[in-house]
């Protein structure tokens, strides 16, 4: 049942991806590039998937979130409102470099391994890449600090 | 697909649809629909217990261009201009940047958006400002 709504969430996703028009890189750059503006080339179609999805997932998020639990899980697992930091300020500014050299992020990226042909597949294997070795150097930097050795 | 310029209507469509899919997740599930949190948690040096779930919604997400063709009967083509090169170094980037910086464009820019978070505001204010950056210097400076 678990297994099934997350294929179903999944395909919702993707399916919104494409209709927006967000599963197409070239479509994702002609929103990114503001310097079309002047010459009147700008595509501000990306502002409204956020507002559509913004809008629909804030009032969804406040209802559901006040419930006790979710349907099929014990509790809501809601990432700690920490503050922002040196890591997270890093983490999106490498991403949005990508994310603007190619017009890939990784839920169109996913969405393209099909239709994309071997250009979709080459992103994907090196984001891949890139996830696995930030979760290695991350699990580095989450170790605690040494402790000090008894003096003897 | 080809650019057809502003396509306000069918973007907010297909935006509510993402919305809709990450609504449902929390709902069923309890958790925050972050394509680069599910499909890197995947992957190796550690796994946790959600295995089956995550390779599910991957699936998803691979088989949406087929749901679109049966719908609309047209193969959404995505245009890749950019060289094999250019999306190896980009790929990187977009994986380990999001990663280290614990979301994309999805976790952050719409689930973390509708819940008011202060990480995620600054998390799409900052990948907004390179991405931005980044596509002036290739076409407008280089």
């Amino acid at each position: 049942m678990s297994v099934a709504i997350q294929f179903l969430v999944g395909l919702v996703f993707g399916t919104g991806l494409i209709v927006a028009g967000m599963a197409d890189p070239a479509k994702v750059l002609a929103f990114l590039d503001l310097g079309a503006i002047p010459g009147g080339n700008w595509d501000p179609s990306l502002l409204f998937v956020m507002a559509g999805g913004i809008g629909v997932t804030m009032i969804g998020y406040r209802l559901v979130l006040g419930r006790s639990r979710p349907l099929l899980a014990d509790r809501f697992a809601l990432p700690p409102a920490n503050r922002p930091d040196v890591r997270l300020v890093t983490g999106a500014a490498l991403f949005g470099i990508g994310w603007g050299l190619a017009g890939f992020c990784p839920g169109p990226a996913l969405v393209s391994v099909v239709t994309g042909g071997l250009p979709a597949l080459v992103f994907v294997a090196a984001m891949l890449i890139g996830m696995a070795l930030a979760r290695r150097l991350a699990i580095r930097h989450a170790l605690p600090p040494p402790l000090p050795l008894p003096r003897s | 697909m080809t650019v057809s310029g502003f396509t306000p209507l069918a973007s907010l469509v297909g935006g509510a649809l993402i919305g809709l899919s990450a609504v449902m997740l929390m709902l069923f599930q309890g958790r925050i629909a972050g394509i680069s949190g599910i499909v890197s948690r995947l992957l190796p040096p550690e796994r946790d217990g959600q295995v089956a779930g995550r390779i599910a919604m991957v699936l998803g997400l691979v088989a949406a261009p087929v749901a679109y063709v049966t719908i609309t009967g047209t193969w959404p083509v995505p245009q890749i201009g950019a060289s094999a090169p250019v999306l190896v170094v980009a790929g990187l980037l977009v994986g380990f940047g999001s990663v280290w910086g614990n979301g994309c464009t999805s976790g952050h820019g719409i689930c973390g958006l509708s819940r008011f978070s202060l990480r995620s505001a600054v998390a799409v204010a900052v990948f907004m400002a390179t991405a931005i950056a980044t596509v002036f210097i290739a076409r407008h400076l280089l």
